[in-house]
């Protein structure tokens, strides 16, 4: 009785493991590589804790950022980095005004936000004429806006929109140098509540981002209110499914167009918290890998094209940011390079992106196939 | 079932009467729907370019010969779009694949000191095994995710370039030529082809005609024999039925065609084509690019085709060569007419809005019931 009870337990086991690698393949990958590279790193566990901290506050907030297209059934907007160039304006903007401290942080936040709702109106109207293939439109949209940033930060400011602060201008009169300080604003909302654990006279401690997370935090139960207002169930609608929520009376392009204007506006305000962490802007690639790294941080915590939560964000961060620091110096260590390893988490970061769309693509298909084999069946059945 | 049979029906009309003018539109109107407003501006901005040329004291005629030692170096890689497009794939974005293929053909017949034709038809038959296994393997994986191919072509195109990287610092190569002098290992970002086949096809038949211009013939003439080969191939019964697959491929699974076999097929040739294309466009442009290199060049391989009038449906050898020239035509010409005007050099910025303009313009394109 107790063996044939076992056998049960068993079987049920077993099942539920092969659902649990079917629902995250993408995840247990993950961990089975970092299983492997973060004894090869050599790295202490105190380091790698305090990286962890300062890495997830620098970056929840642009992958959080991806959460409302994704509920309205977009896919990835993959177009944040225009928002997170909106971010970047309004930094060289604030630094060339010498605003600083909290009170510069918040300027910049204040003045990115029009400029991206402008924006990300736009990208949600293009977005909209692109229905079934929102995600690759996004990302060409990504690249061609770039084009369009490096032409206003390299041309016209300077030149048209007034600096007076000479260090921030190239040597020819108009165009912003390639590196911005930010130290007026370098870790003011880090350091705004200082906290540091296990802080003894041998180690450092591990040093906590309070005033980040409190953003943060604060942001996670925005996302969690949306969700049950109106728009934010409207938005759950359309995506599921348009044509049905659009003959249900939701103005499904409004719908998708407002998703998209909160997701730059949102990616903006990650950009400022980012590079307020960082401490230097470099103007014209700090947002080269913003969206991609987003992206596969999102895809890494088991989130799909099609669903996503907060949990996934930051289980996702913490992941892909894992790889990211151990990487260089696994490489290092077991391949004799770090190079290696730096052109590795490149690797990763698409890799990912790629294999996780592919399951996901290649499961809808399937999916299609068994409920046409199904409607045969009916069919014949019924004959 | 029925509604589905209807369908196909309706479809195949539609096709027979694909174009329907009405007698009260105006030729220039009709000339315009058919042409599409981007193309009609563009050129007439390449015209006002080369009509301004003199006045900013730019040689015309170097002008023109720039822009057609351009057109002849990346017309291959223009082309390697066309096979997938007609089979349904969609966009090629995944071009770089077939780059990486050519790169590492190219690669082993310099360190193999092949030189001369030699040498470029070495690297041309190096490179088609690798070109054929990636193209089989990509191709298989896209016959999984159709639908969504044109985003997972990109993201392959991504991470196998990212891949590749790793794999220059490791490969074996040995030759002086190409490895970084004190480490002894791991490739140069930029490899000369000078000494080992720089132009040599372009140089068969050239000619000059005064001092500035220069025409590559011999690159035309691989070029057109390459449109020839797929010009044929598509009269062939393979090639039809891959355009039967692009256009309704429930209809030609119906008349008994493979439609997974047939994109695979697509999807090989384009690969192929891709690092055939890569390798005449180092013969003429003197190096090969690693690293990063190929990561964009998918790109304005793909504006350009768009530029010529394809749409993500439907794509043919003439639009590939009014595309390119007249996407190389701006993108040689713009730039020495506003740095000789402006005295700065925008010619990146120009390049990454222009491209990728284009390619936003064909995704959003409202497409009317059967374009």
């Amino acid at each position: 009785m107790s063996n044939k009870n076992s056998n049960k337990r068993l079987k049920e086991l077993g099942k539920f493991i092969v659902k649990f690698i079917s629902t995250y393949p993408v995840p247990i990958m993950f961990v089975v590589f970092l299983v492997f590279t973060i004894p090869a790193s050599h790295f202490s566990v105190m380091y790698l804790v305090n990286e962890l901290f300062t890495r997830v506050a620098r970056n929840s907030f642009l992958v959080l950022s991806l959460l409302l297209p994704i509920m309205a059934g977009m896919g990835i907007n993959f177009a944040m980095v225009i928002g997170a160039m909106a971010g970047q304006i309004a930094l060289i903007l604030i630094t060339d005004w010498s605003v600083v401290g909290l009170s510069g942080f918040f300027l910049a936040i204040l003045i990115s936000i029009p400029l991206s709702v402008v924006l990300g109106y736009l990208c949600g109207y293009i977005l909209n004429r692109a229905k079934g293939r929102e995600m690759v439109t996004s990302m060409i949209l990504g690249f061609f806006m770039n084009g369009f940033y490096q032409f206003i930060v390299l041309y016209v400011m300077g030149s048209v929109i007034p600096i007076k602060n000479k260090l921030l201008v190239l040597s020819r009169g108009y165009g912003i140098r390639n590196a911005v300080n930010l130290q007026g604003i370098r870790q003011c909302l880090d350091d705004f509540i200082p906290l540091t654990l296990f802080k003894t006279s041998t180690s450092p401690g591990i040093r906590i981002q309070v005033g980040t997370f409190i953003l943060i935090a604060i942001f996670c139960l925005f996302i969690v209110w949306f969700k049950k207002t109106k728009l934010g169930q409207d938005m759950r609608a359309v995506g599921q499914d348009r044509n049905i929520s659009e003959s249900a009376g939701i103005a499904s392009d409004r719908t998708r167009l407002l998703s998209i204007v909160l997701s730059t506006v949102l990616a903006g305000i990650g950009q400022i918290i980012f590079l307020q962490n960082v401490g230097t802007l470099s103007t014209y690639n700090s947002h080269d890998m913003t969206g991609q790294f987003a992206a596969a941080s999102l895809l890494v915590g088991g989130a799909t094209v099609s669903t996503a939560n907060i949990s996934n964000v930051f289980v996702g961060v913490i992941l892909f940011h894992l790889m990211f620091i151990v990487s260089p110096m696994a490489g290092k260590n077991i391949i004799g390079n770090a190079m290696v390893g730096e052109y590795f988490r490149v690797f990763v970061s698409y890799g990912i992106i790629a294999i996780a769309l592919v399951l996901y693509s290649w499961k809808r298909q399937k999916e299609k196939e068994r409920l046409r084999q199904a409607l045969r069946e009916q069919q014949t059945s019924a004959k | 079932m029925k509604n589905k049979e209807q369908k196909i029906l309706q479809d195949v009309n539609e096709e027979k009467c694909d174009v329907v003018i009405t007698p009260k539109v105006s030729p220039i109107k009709r000339f315009i729907d058919a042409a599409g407003w981007p193309r009609i501006i563009i050129a007439i901005f390449l015209l006002v370019l080369f009509i301004c040329a003199p006045f900013v004291k730019l040689s015309l005629s170097r002008s023109i010969s720039d822009t057609l030692v351009r057109v002849g170096m990346n017309a291959i890689m223009v082309l390697a779009l066309v096979p997938m497009v007609q089979s349904g794939c969609g966009l090629n974005f995944g071009l770089p694949l077939g780059f990486l293929a050519g790169i590492l053909g190219a690669l082993l017949s310099i360190e193999f000191k092949m030189t001369g034709l030699l040498g470029l038809f070495g690297a041309i038959l190096m490179s088609l095994p690798f070109s054929l296994l990636f193209g089989y393997g990509y191709g298989l994986l896209l016959n999984r995710v159709k639908g969504d191919e044109m985003m997972i072509a990109t993201y392959v195109g991504f991470s196998s370039v990212s891949l590749f990287c790793m794999l220059w610092l490791l490969l074996p190569f040995r030759s002086p030529v190409m490895v970084w002098g004190f480490a002894g290992k791991g490739l140069r970002t930029t490899i000369s082809v000078d000494q080992f086949w720089q132009n040599t096809l372009s140089d068969i038949l050239s000619f000059r005609i005064g001092s500035d211009f220069y025409f590559p013939t011999g690159m035309y003439i691989f070029f057109a024999i390459m449109c020839f080969f797929i010009w044929a191939f598509f009269h062939t019964k393979t090639g039809t039925a891959m355009t039967a697959v692009g256009s309704n491929p429930d209809f030609a699974r119906a008349s008994g065609v493979n439609v997974d076999a047939s994109r695979t097929l697509s999807v090989v040739l384009s690969t192929v084509l891709g690092g055939i294309g890569i390798i005449i466009y180092q013969q003429s442009y003197g190096f090969i690019q690693i690293y990063n290199g190929p990561q964009y060049m998918g790109f304005p391989a793909v504006a350009a085709i768009l530029l010529g009038g394809a749409s993500v449906h439907k794509a043919n050898i003439g639009n590939v060569i009014i595309g390119t020239f007249l996407f190389q035509g701006i993108l040689t010409m713009a730039p020495s007419v506003i740095n000789s005007a402006l005295k700065t050099d925008m010619s990146e910025i120009f390049r990454i809005i222009i491209s990728m303009g284009m390619i936003l313009y064909a995704l959003t394109r409202k497409t009317k019931v059967r374009s």
